[in-house]
């Protein structure tokens, strides 16, 4: 099973962070902090595969975005980067032509994006058309209950 | 403003989060985030109801906040009331939260369930994901608890939407893995089964994976699952991409799904069924076929998945490891992929390859391979690469090729990272030994190891190689004069020195005729490196240099010398000094034939797995090393001595053993030496050459937990359920829950004690992390000390591991020391803490006296604040023999005949401490009728009669 998802900015920032099993918080910020410092560090070319304790972990960069995802083991590595190319091409479908920025602002989007495609740790969904079809209709399903859409905003 | 959000954006939401953005230090942002974190909390508290979306927005910029990294304490009653609102979006955002915010303890917990069960009934299927995928996400003992009778239902029911079925089978699948017992197996197994033939390619991935997992704890009742994933599978790879539609992924047809299957295949052996057996050849023979064809699409992305779908299979061959055909058309593609321009590939072939090198059918196929795997090791830019070729030379090392792979890693290690380095020279030592024709090769090549990289010699290396050399005497000579050699060089690492000094001590005598190596050459070569040495190093020496004064009694003179030279004899470190003063006294007054016996040369060691290997295998952790060592006999057409003894349950050794130095290499306990050593009944360093246990050694993890503050020990609540049961007796199970149980065997003499803790693995699950160490109060401190062995990290499934742990009485004492135990079970971390056993009754030696004697004590030792009695009623059924025993496994001696009433016990004994002895009475009435005992203690001591008072009383 796949383990945590992390995308982290080439500054280290964090964007987005997605955890299969529980684990403590203060573990969560190590481990945040171990990843883009291992990742971050590697030359361009190298491979996209490395040991890390008892887990795989599989990076690839999209423009800006690190994509960071550790699997187990016996997990098929060059599957977890497609894993990843999916999530990208969900992401660019919904947003159309996604960018860090769009994943800041609307990180509530990318979870529920990243919940249609991946449970537990294990591939939901496969299918693009499937997934876009069930972000699509949450979104038509929220466009009918726009009554408050006007609310005046004191404090933003 | 950015970005104008899809859907429903928050606009309050884009503001904070632009202004955050806009923050220019991390101070303002913290202003920032506590301005709105006031506004939210007000508004929460306010009057005002607040309508659906206002509390959407405001549980959003929570999240915001929390994922930014700082601390949320309220709003989770805000998010888990959006659970019940009408509107989907505000209900998404209430599970996002809980699923990111609330973990599995919460008190909220029984009111998110409550939601759940809502939109699960709701049969309203955005809901219901909605719903399941929180299980998934939080996952805990409640959750699986409350839902996991109801989630199979829907998962089998014919009326339910495939994506509910998805998330249904992934849930469950989460909580199998999370709360295994909670989840009960049930009719449904077997229609879970039939899942894999459903129409939606979505429903069998999900399934599949349910499944895998399923068959991996229980394979006998899933065992249907395979023909079914045969039929898939092939009906995948012979399709033609068009058909499977969106499941098709860059021109290949449905990856994750061809993966998943042969993933679950990999749960079984190959099929006996011969139609289903052929069947599923073709399938992976096609699949070896299709890597051939000229690529569909030159994007990464159809060449990833479709190698993806490979790889897995190449697995499932070599997991087969029964069709040699298909065994070595999966290396010669491996080969291929060596030299693949894609780095991905290159790595992914040498960590396949590994496995295919311990198969016997394809490990002749994979040695071809060794020129490449060399130049990889020489070549690749990328460190992670070059790693996995060190690891693939190591696997597909044997007899015929060892010479060329060791000297290729020993001239790799000059250069090697730093973070391999340990590992090469650990392989590289194991190799050589294993692969050894000539022994002479073997410490040649040790020997290099030390030169070339000194520093990543670990002390299981150069015990090794002094091991050998000892229990081989056609490689004695040899070594004695290649260290002497090797030692002439200028500057030469310690190590060296360490080797070089033991193999003189001990053999020195082989070379000496040459008088190029005269005894004082030799000892004034190792004398000239003395002063550069470390203390363990020079202690080592030392004995070295009263070995060669039984050796060659012409140096004696020279020798006693510098023994006697103040530079040792007021060493101002005290185990120098105290080997300085004994060597010399010893060369003084013994006889040639005492010091002979005493100085003889060391006896053979008794053969077990080496050190080395064990090292590699904790490096590495489990699993990950192939092993060099059983899997391939039949190749290499050779059996060298068995190394595996199984080390987990020794029988654990006397403690008298064990009060001599036990970290080094230790020969076998029938030894002149050590009986020698035994006779003068101490812990003198005669055979203690090595003596590097000076230092006892603390685990490492223990700093690590005093200065992190997350999970301390004293957070956890400490166990002390069994504690009073082990007052009388010594050995059993002091704790144990559903993972782990712990059983303590413990031996106690005089003011000191040894306990043996065996922590066992009961699930099937690797305990990772797993540390363990005393903690005592700041007074006990002072009173009782304990020297912790490390153990390992690792914890196999069904495993046992043994922690030893020594104790010193200091003086008496009444706390316990607590014993905290820390690890990760399925990401989870685990803190256990259990009361130690260790009370006072146990530094007891009983004593046996006459009833004259008896007597004459009890009245020394009248005054009032000596004796303690206490008067209790039983609390178990009165017995005898039940009471004498106890008495006895209290620790004192129990005296017959002394009190005039037979029915009464009697006993004595001494409490031993560092600092003194306290003897001690006591007297035991028991009174049938009224089902009551009256106890009576006297000691010179009031804390001692006191303590011995409670624990004894406790326990009838």
């Amino acid at each position: 099973m796949m383990r945590f998802l992390l995308l982290f900015s080439r500054q280290g920032k964090l964007r987005l962070q997605k955890w299969f099993t529980p684990i403590p918080e203060r573990e969560k910020k190590k481990i945040i902090r171990e990843m883009t410092s291992l990742v971050l560090a590697r030359q361009p070319r190298s491979c996209n595969f490395l040991h890390w304790k008892d887990l795989k972990i599989i990076y690839k960069r999209y423009a800006s975005l690190y994509f960071c995802l550790a699997i187990e083991n016996q997990e098929n590595e060059l599957l977890a980067l497609e894993v990843i190319h999916r999530y990208v091409e969900l992401l660019d479908k919904y947003f159309g032509n996604v960018c860090e920025l769009d994943i800041i602002f609307n990180f509530e989007k990318a979870y529920f994006i990243l919940d249609e495609f991946l449970m537990g740790g294990e591939i939901q969904e496969t299918s693009k058309q499937i997934v876009n079809r069930c972000i699509e209709s949450s979104d038509m399903l929220q466009e009918d209950d726009s009554s408050e859409w006007y609310e005046v905003e004191l404090f933003g | 403003m950015p970005t104008v959000s899809k859907g429903d954006g928050m606009r309050g939401l884009a503001v904070f989060i632009s202004d955050i953005r806009n923050c220019k230090s991390k101070e303002a942002e913290v202003k920032r985030i506590n301005k709105e974190l006031a506004n939210i909390r007000s508004k929460f508290k306010g009057d005002k109801a607040l309508d659906g979306y206002s509390k959407k927005k405001y549980v959003c910029k929570l999240l915001f906040i929390f994922l930014l990294g700082h601390d949320i304490d309220f709003g989770h009653m805000e998010a888990v009331n959006l659970l019940s609102s009408n509107k989907y979006t505000e209900k998404q955002i209430g599970y996002l939260f809980i699923s990111v915010l609330v973990n599995s303890n919460s008190d909220l917990i029984r009111l998110i369930n409550n939601g759940i069960k809502n939109d699960l009934l709701s049969r309203n299927p955005t809901f219901m994901n909605l719903a399941l995928h929180c299980i998934a996400n939080v996952g805990s003992r409640e959750m699986a608890e409350a839902f996991a009778f109801e989630i199979p239902s829907i998962l089998v029911a014919g009326d339910t939407m495939d994506s509910v079925k998805q998330s249904a089978a992934l849930c469950l699948l989460r909580l199998n893995r999370t709360s295994p017992d909670l989840v009960p197996m049930g009719e449904w197994t077997a229609r879970v089964v039939h899942l894999l033939n459903d129409q939606h390619l979505g429903v069998v991935t999900a399934a599949t994976s349910l499944i895998t997992t399923l068959a991996q704890k229980s394979p006998d009742d899933f065992k249907t699952s395979i023909s079914l994933a045969v039929a898939r599978l092939s009906r995948i790879v012979t399709s033609a991409s068009i058909d499977l539609q969106d499941y098709t992924y860059y021109f290949v047809a449905a990856p994750w799904l061809s993966v998943k299957l042969l993933r679950l295949l990999q749960c079984y052996p190959p099929p006996e069924d011969a139609a289903l057996r052929s069947r599923l050849t073709e399938c992976l023979e096609t699949i070896l076929n299709k890597a051939q064809e000229p690529p569909k699409s030159k994007k990464v992305q159809h060449s990833n998945a479709k190698n993806a779908v490979l790889f897995e299979a190449i697995s499932l061959i070599i997991h087969h490891d029964s069709e040699p055909t298909l065994l070595v058309r999966a290396c010669n593609q491996l080969g291929q992929f060596l030299q693949h321009r894609e780095t991905n590939l290159r790595y992914l072939a040498l960590e396949s390859m590994c496995t295919l090198a311990s198969s016997e059918f394809s490990h002749e196929a994979v040695k071809t391979h060794i020129e490449t795997v060399i130049n990889a090791l020489k070549t690749e830019r990328d460190v992670s690469v070059r790693q996995r070729a060190v690891d693939l030379l190591y696997a597909m090392c044997d007899r015929s090729n060892a010479k060329q792979i060791v000297a290729e890693m020993l001239s790799y290690l000059e250069t090697a990272d730093y973070s391999i380095r340990e590992e090469i020279v650990l392989k590289v030592a194991i190799l050589a030994e294993k692969y050894a024709v000539d022994y002479t090769w073997y410490v040649d090549t040790v020997l290099n190891l030390i030169r070339v990289a000194g520093d990543y010699v670990s002390e299981e290396v150069w015990y090794r190689v002094i091991q050998i050399v000892i229990n081989r005497d056609d490689v004695q000579g040899y070594a004695a004069k290649t260290v002497f050699e090797a030692l002439q060089a200028p500057a030469c690492h310690e190590n060296l020195v360490k080797v070089g000094g033991y193999i003189l001590g001990e053999f020195g005598n082989l070379i000496a005729g040459d008088s190029r190596s005269s005894p004082l050459v030799q000892f004034n070569l190792l004398h000239s490196k003395f002063h550069l040495c470390s203390v363990p190093t020079r202690a080592l020496l030392l004995s070295a240099y009263i070995k060669f004064i039984n050796l060659f009694p012409e140096v004696k003179a020279t020798i006693q010398d510098v023994l006697r030279s103040d530079s040792q004899l007021r060493n101002a470190d005290v185990e120098l000094q105290q080997r300085a003063v004994e060597y010399l006294k010893l060369s003084c007054i013994a006889s040639t034939d005492i010091l002979a016996t005493v100085l003889e040369e060391m006896p053979p060691f008794p053969e077990r797995e080496s050190s080395i290997l064990a090292k590699l295998k904790r490096k590495k952790g489990p699993g990950k090393l192939p092993d060099i060592d059983e899997n391939r006999r039949n190749v290499n057409g050779s059996t060298e001595h068995s190394e595996n003894t199984d080390t987990t349950n020794k029988c654990s050794p006397s403690l008298l053993e064990d009060l001599l130095p036990t970290d080094r290499p230790r020969p076998s306990s029938s030894s002149p030496v050590i009986l020698a050593a035994r006779t003068m009944a101490s812990t003198h360093p005669f055979t203690d050459v090595l003596n590097l246990n000076s230092t006892p050694s603390t685990g490492p993890n223990l700093l690590v937990d005093v200065f992190s503050d997350s999970s301390s020990p004293a957070s956890v609540d400490v166990s002390e359920d069994n504690f009073s049961r082990f007052v009388c007796k010594n050995n059993g199970v002091i704790y144990e829950n559903q993972l782990l149980q712990i059983g303590l065997k413990s031996e106690y003499r005089q003011n000191l004690g040894r306990i043996y803790v065996f922590f066992g693995n009961k699930t099937s699950t690797q305990f990772l992390s797993f540390s363990s160490f005393v903690t005592s109060s700041d007074i006990l401190k002072s009173q009782l000390n304990v020297h912790t062995k490390t153990v390992d990290p690792i914890i196999e499934g069904g495993a046992q591991v043994q922690q030893i742990l020594n104790i010193e009485c200091v003086s008496d004492f009444i706390d316990a020391p607590v014993l905290s135990i820390q690890f990760r079970y399925g990401g989870a971390l685990q803190n256990i803490a259990v009361k130690l056993p260790v009370m006072l009754n146990k530094f007891f030696q009983p004593t046996e006296m006459t009833s004259q004697d008896f007597f004459q004590r009890w009245k020394q030792l009248g005054a009032p604040q000596q004796e303690v009695q206490k008067i209790f009623k039983a609390k178990h059924p009165m017995d005898t023999d039940v009471a004498k025993a106890k008495i006895l496994g209290f620790g004192v001696a129990l005296l017959e005949g002394v009190d005039p009433n037979p029915a009464n016990f009697v006993g004595a004994g001494v409490i031993h401490t560092k600092s003194t002895q306290v003897g001690c009475l006591l007297r035991l009435e028991p009174n049938d009728q009224a089902q009551m005992f009256r106890l009576t203690l006297r000691t010179s001591r009031e804390s001692v009669s006191q303590r011995l008072c409670e624990l004894l009383s406790e326990q009838f």
